[in-house]
């Protein structure tokens, strides 16, 4: 069994992995990073997001070994001072959660696009979340804290 | 008086949890040596099992435990007891459970599922609600496809006298409507954990929506001994008694927790998972946990099902509708579950916010062999208000009415009875639509502002 070494949310680990063993395998039952959830382990419904070096990939298709010598940072790893991201307060003051299963995806998604573009238009917005789903259909005010965020986000220099 | 939380914005309760990736749903119980559980399914729509070998799965190394019929303390469960947990000689939908394993890993659980050998005999299964409802249709249940209401094949809801209104009635108009069946797709799928505790104890962690009625159901399944439940419940909607809730026992040794559910929408409101993996976890001595992939959730869970909707309306010249005829069919699938309710609950809401003085509904319950239909959002009654509502649209388009003054015209306002005998104290259709009206920028014509639901002045 190959041993997998990655940084998760700034911290080194070294997992015994199988080939076959998913990243979102690895991150949840190996690393107890249970942010990240399993909804259809097929890359449809996005609820596996995290940002493997920059790139936002859905973990449940992607085979944990791609991840060696890479970073990995998911939902728990974007608050790690203590102080929540910008997109987690847009969030919480939006209502932007309904039952929550989504969520962690969901941030992480939009957090590679503000990464990437910190002042979306909407239809930016739309097309960087149109990976993940949300069966509450909550988009709206999803969309809505995202347009917050990229206003608050000290990156965007506004 | 200040108000303090009325008109105030609040956070929502669990939202900093959720946003944090702090929320703990089932799947996120991880719990050393926990088992991984898989069903065998039905290949087949309809049939007979003749035999089950699951010998040479539970020889497997890695292989904990299987189930089948033989293991299941009461094998019947539901609203009206009438579903097995696993199936003990008929096959009424592709995809019910037959056996179901328990192994130290996925792959195992998989491979043990192909080393089950049963021998099917299988029959010709009816899908169409209207083709089982043909007497010479194949028998998805022995006692008929159509759901018995006491000595009734329907729900029946009236009021007034409906010969009389289509016969004063200036038009008759009459149409069907087909509200398809409906698949929640939670995000999160079906998920169980079982987990056996002392003194022959169990604990589940559920996704349940419904946990003290699946408390109940699962004390029936498990008969783990124990005080008995003095408790007799006749069922208010077929008159039958729910033999699975009478004295019942055993049902302070489950113990079952709610988590975070992540979605449901009604789709966890019928048992899944809890009693396969409760079973499991007894016969192992082992932490049991199932999740269902997204294709079981697609293919086998709980939907909403389909209703052919036929509304038979007697109108006036003014609009004004005399007598409605409402004969709805069902498709519940194979088993009962929540579908004589809600044929039920159909019947009652079908009334809709309109005043109808002469109103009968006929509400049938139709089994097929289909995974079995349960509550959705609005469940029973959505279907009824969409065909209601396209029925008012093709009223007014006979008649050459705007479709507002029309709904206005046959509001309820205080004082009118529905079909139910409950007299309205309260109602609010006209200033609803009045409001809805302005939102939607439609200006309505001044006689129709003025209406008010207190008045009760017809127009």
């Amino acid at each position: 069994m190959p041993v997998l070494e990655l940084k998760v949310n700034g911290n080194d680990c070294q997992v015994l992995v199988e080939h076959t063993t998913s990243l979102l395998e690895v991150l949840r039952e190996k690393l107890m990073i249970l942010s990240p959830k399993m909804g259809c382990n097929t890359g449809d419904c996005g609820a596996c997001s995290v940002i493997l070096d920059g790139m936002l990939v859905h973990s449940c298709i992607t085979p944990a070994m791609v991840a060696s010598g890479k970073e990995v940072i998911t939902l728990e790893g974007i608050s790690a001072s203590g102080e929540l991201h910008p997109l987690q307060k847009a969030f919480q003051d939006n209502h932007a959660t309904q039952c929550g299963f989504c969520t962690p995806g969901m941030i992480m998604a939009a957090k590679a696009l503000l990464d990437e573009n910190p002042k979306p238009t909407e239809p930016q917005i739309k097309k960087a979340l149109s990976g993940n789903l949300c069966r509450c259909t909550g988009y709206k005010k999803i969309v809505e804290s995202v347009m917050a965020a990229s206003a608050d986000n000290p990156a965007s220099g506004s | 008086m200040a108000l303090e939380v009325v008109g105030k914005r609040a956070l929502k309760y669990d939202g900093m949890s959720h946003i944090t990736g702090q929320s703990r749903y089932v799947d996120d119980i991880l719990i050393p040596g926990t088992l991984t559980v898989k069903a065998f399914r039905s290949p087949v729509h309809k049939g007979r099992m003749k035999s089950i070998d699951t010998s040479k799965a539970e020889n497997m190394p890695g292989v904990a435990g299987v189930i089948t019929y033989r293991d299941v303390p009461h094998n019947a469960y539901g609203m009206e007891p009438d579903q097995p947990v696993l199936v003990e000689k008929d096959i009424r939908y592709k995809g019910e459970p037959i056996a179901a394993v328990a192994a130290i890993n996925e792959k195992v659980a998989y491979a043990a599922l192909d080393r089950i050998v049963v021998d099917i005999e299988e029959e010709e299964p009816v899908f169409d609600p209207l083709k089982a409802m043909e007497p010479d249709a194949p028998k998805v249940r022995p006692e008929g496809n159509v759901y018995m209401f006491g000595s009734e094949p329907f729900k029946k809801v009236y009021i007034g006298d409906i010969d009389e209104g289509f016969r004063k009635a200036d038009h008759i108009i009459e149409e069907t409507y087909f509200y398809p069946d409906m698949e929640h797709s939670a995000l999160e799928t079906q998920v169980s954990l079982a987990v056996p505790e002392a003194m022959g104890k169990l604990t589940i962690y559920t996704v349940s929506q419904a946990r003290n009625f699946h408390l109940g159901m699962l004390a029936g399944i498990l008969k783990l001994g124990g005080d008995a439940l003095q408790c007799e419940c006749i069922n208010e909607w077929s008159g039958k008694t729910r033999s699975s809730w009478r004295g019942k026992t055993g049902m302070n040794r489950v113990r079952l927790e709610g988590y975070a559910v992540g979605g449901g929408f009604g789709g966890k409101n019928e048992l899944h998972a809890d009693h396969i993996t409760a079973l499991l976890a007894l016969k192992t001595a082992r932490p049991c946990k199932w999740r269902w992939t997204r294709e079981e959730e697609l293919l086998y869970s709980t939907h909403r099902g389909p209703w052919y909707v036929t509304i038979k309306d007697g109108v006036m010249n003014d609009g004004r509708i005399i007598a409605r005829y409402v004969k709805s069919i069902h498709d519940g699938g194979a088993y009962i579950g929540f579908n004589a309710y809600a044929a039920g609950k159909f019947s009652y809401f079908v009334n809709g916010p309109y005043y109808v003085p002469n109103l009968r509904c006929e509400g049938y319950c139709v089994f097929t062999n289909k995974p079995v239909a349960s509550t959705m959002r609005g469940f029973a009654v959505a279907p009824g208000t969409f065909a209601v509502e396209v029925q008012m649209h093709k009223i007014a388009e006979k008649l050459g009415m705007d479709p507002w003054e029309l709904r206005f015209k046959n509001a309820i306002l205080k004082g009118d009875q529905l079909v139910t005998r409950q007299v309205m104290k309260d109602p609010s259709l006209v200033e609803t639509m009045q409001a809805l009206a302005k939102r939607a920028g439609v200006t309505l014509p001044d006689h129709l502002m003025r209406m008010t639901s207190e008045s009760n002045q017809r127009i």
